[in-house]
């Protein structure tokens, strides 16, 4: 039995608080008027001068509007007012979108070994059980973060503004499918049958240690986990629309299911990993070899590269077309954005494909960790690319909003998980792969 | 000049483990071992270092990349920038994307190809070549391990392996020049 250290608890806590304090500072430090950026950005302006292209950019568009003031000068504060109104929101939903993402990637890992019948994961299912347990504290969060949203509370989604659709052809043409209520409908089934799917898969798990005559329990597992992932690539397909593409409601690509699937994927692999790892280190897992730790490298390097290709794939179809109402996602990404567009390139492909490329460094726990910190940071940046533009535009910047959401959840989720591993066994021994696993040798 | 080897013959790929065990620790040198597919681990217990075979797919791979940036950059951007559907052609990193299935098609093709041939050239096989099979069998279902009798003693040297399980064991003369 895993027992959880204080410090970690402590350390977990740490992070709430901190994260809290600096959200709530960041919910608090945005401008309630326009008067107040305008000054902001005067400020900015006037201390701004050896700042960069960044300051000198905001500079232009305070010039731009000046020599405008007849003609709708405020439009453009407006404009900059709703931006930072809504940055300490996209950076709450970003942080909860992420770490809800890593278990709920984990839940589909959990349920193709079971399906696939994987003679080497065995050993590490309490591993994934214990994560996935951060769904329904996660889930709850994202489902109260998207009624408020859907119904709009805060601006996060544009189509969610009665005056916005009013205005817009487009948005009512979806109105359909882009409203609160089928919104929150379609949330509550997405959530209700993942988190179906985890209670019981968890249950009939630890029933199977219990009493493993004749494998019912196994079998049970083996068809809600086919049942389940029949559900989930439509469900995810779904969510990924609704929480996601939907921030850009003119915009749409058929491969986005996939590309945020393999995002979510990879990250819930390298989490496996990296607690994996802690744990082993901790003494907690003898049963585990080197052997599981190079299988599971191996997926975060296989998937990273799967990402990058549909990452590709979505980007080089619109770009070589050029189709100008899909194209302006890309332009505004690389306009404003092209630090992190192009350093999660990098970070969620070049870096993974040199590091993890020879067999030895799979085997090594410090090279994996490496690559994992590295892979999550990436995937971080890029659910970053993709709810940032449309909600906070070209006032983006990762400050304390940002750092204290992600130390909040990040807190929450290692309480969460680490809590869930003290509540069962290691060592799923009831299952009748378990001893192939425990020998798994690559 | 003549040397003699022993040939010793097995019928079960977990006997030949065993064996191969014995005779290391025994330090009579392996000449070689014929098994009729892979045996896991045997490479393992004979001591053989790693196949370096994946370095090289590697570097192959870093060729074809270059080959490919290379031939694309002088084509479409150095000798004829030509405007093809708005396409912008005035750099490389402008015209990238175009660049990237081709880039990669020409990283797989270099480096599967060339280690295939490489592995070819390694273990000496092309078409035409002259089998080296010391017993026929080998190919269906025994398994063959060459020793060396150097200065052994011969009676010796087959008894032992024949205490390892062989089911045949014969002395052969091998012409030097043969190897």
């Amino acid at each position: 039995m895993y027992t959880l250290s204080n410090r970690l608890k402590l350390f977990s806590v740490i992070l709430m608080v901190l994260g809290a304090v600096g959200l709530i500072s960041g919910f608090l430090s945005t401008p309630g008027s326009i008067e107040e950026v305008k000054e902001k950005m005067a400020a900015h302006g006037a201390h701004g001068g050896g700042h960069g292209a960044a300051t000198s950019d905001a500079n232009a568009h305070g010039n731009e509007s000046h020599g405008d003031e007849a003609h709708g000068g405020d439009e453009h504060y407006e404009h900059v007012l709703h931006q930072l109104q809504n940055k300490p929101w996209a950076s709450l939903y970003v942080a909860s979108f992420f770490f809800f993402m890593i278990a709920l990637g984990v839940l589909a890992f959990y349920a193709i070994q079971f399906a696939a019948q994987a003679g080497w994961s065995p050993v590490l299912f309490r591993i994934m059980e214990a994560i996935t347990a951060y769904l329904v504290p996660g889930g709850i969060i994202m489902f109260v973060i998207l009624a408020l949203s859907g119904f709009h509370i805060n601006h996060l989604f544009v189509w969610a503004d009665p005056e916005v659709v009013e205005h817009d052809k487009l948005i009512q043409g979806k109105s359909g499918w882009l409203n609160g209520t089928g919104f929150i409908i379609r949330a509550a089934i997405f959530l209700s049958g993942w988190l179906l799917y985890r209670h019981f898969a968890v249950k009939f798990s630890r029933k199977q240690d219990e009493d493993s005559t004749g494998n019912k329990w196994y079998k049970k597992s083996f068809k809600i986990s086919a049942g389940f992932l029949v559900f989930f690539i439509y469900t995810e397909s779904m969510m990924s629309w609704d929480w996601i593409m939907s921030f850009d409601p003119h915009w749409f690509s058929t491969l986005f299911g996939w590309y945020v699937f393999a995002s979510l994927f990879v990250s819930g692999i390298t989490v496996i990993a990296l607690i994996t790892i802690y744990l082993k280190s901790k003494g907690y897992l003898e049963f585990v070899n080197n052997s599981h730790i190079h299988d599971l490298a191996k997926f975060m390097f296989g998937i990273s590269i799967f990402w990058t290709y549909l990452w590709f794939s979505q980007f080089m179809l619109i770009w070589y077309s050029n189709i100008p109402e899909e194209v302006t996602y890309f332009i505004t990404r690389i306009d404003d954005y092209k630090l992190p567009f192009f350093g999660m390139l990098v970070m969620n492909f070049i870096f993974p494909l040199l590091v993890l490329m020879n067999s030895d460094f799979k085997r090594m726990n410090w090279f994996v960790v490496m690559a994992g910190v590295v892979i999550l940071c990436g995937h971080y940046v890029d659910i970053f690319n993709m709810v940032m533009p449309a909600t906070v535009g070209e006032s983006w910047f990762i400050g304390i909003s940002e750092i204290s959401a992600v130390l909040l959840f990040a807190g929450l989720f290692l309480f969460v998980v680490f809590n869930a591993l003290t509540k069962a066994p290691l060592l799923a021994k009831g299952n009748p792969f378990i001893e192939e696993s425990k020998h798994f040798h690559y | 000049m003549a040397s003699k080897v022993i040939h010793a013959l097995y019928i079960d790929d977990d006997v030949l483990m065993d064996a191969v065990k014995k005779v290391k620790t025994e330090h009579y040198h392996i000449e070689e071992i014929y098994t009729p597919f892979p045996v896991h681990g045997l490479d393992k217990v004979m001591g053989l270092p790693h196949t370096r075979l994946a370095i090289t797919a590697f570097l192959y791979g870093c060729v074809g990349l270059t080959v490919a940036i290379t031939m694309m950059n002088y084509i479409m951007i150095e000798d004829w920038p030509q405007d093809i559907g708005g396409k912008p052609s005035f750099s490389f990193i402008e015209n990238m994307p175009a660049f990237v299935p081709i880039m990669f098609e020409l990283t797989v093709f270099f480096a599967a190809h060339l280690m295939v041939i490489t592995f070819y050239m390694r273990s000496k096989l092309w078409p035409f070549k002259k089998a080296e099979n010391p017993d026929v069998r080998t190919t269906d279902d025994h398994f063959l391990m060459e020793i060396s009798a150097g200065n052994h003693d011969i009676d010796q040297l087959t008894s032992f392996l024949g205490d390892t399980g062989a089911v045949e064991i014969k002395v052969i003369e091998k012409d030097e020049d043969n190897h």
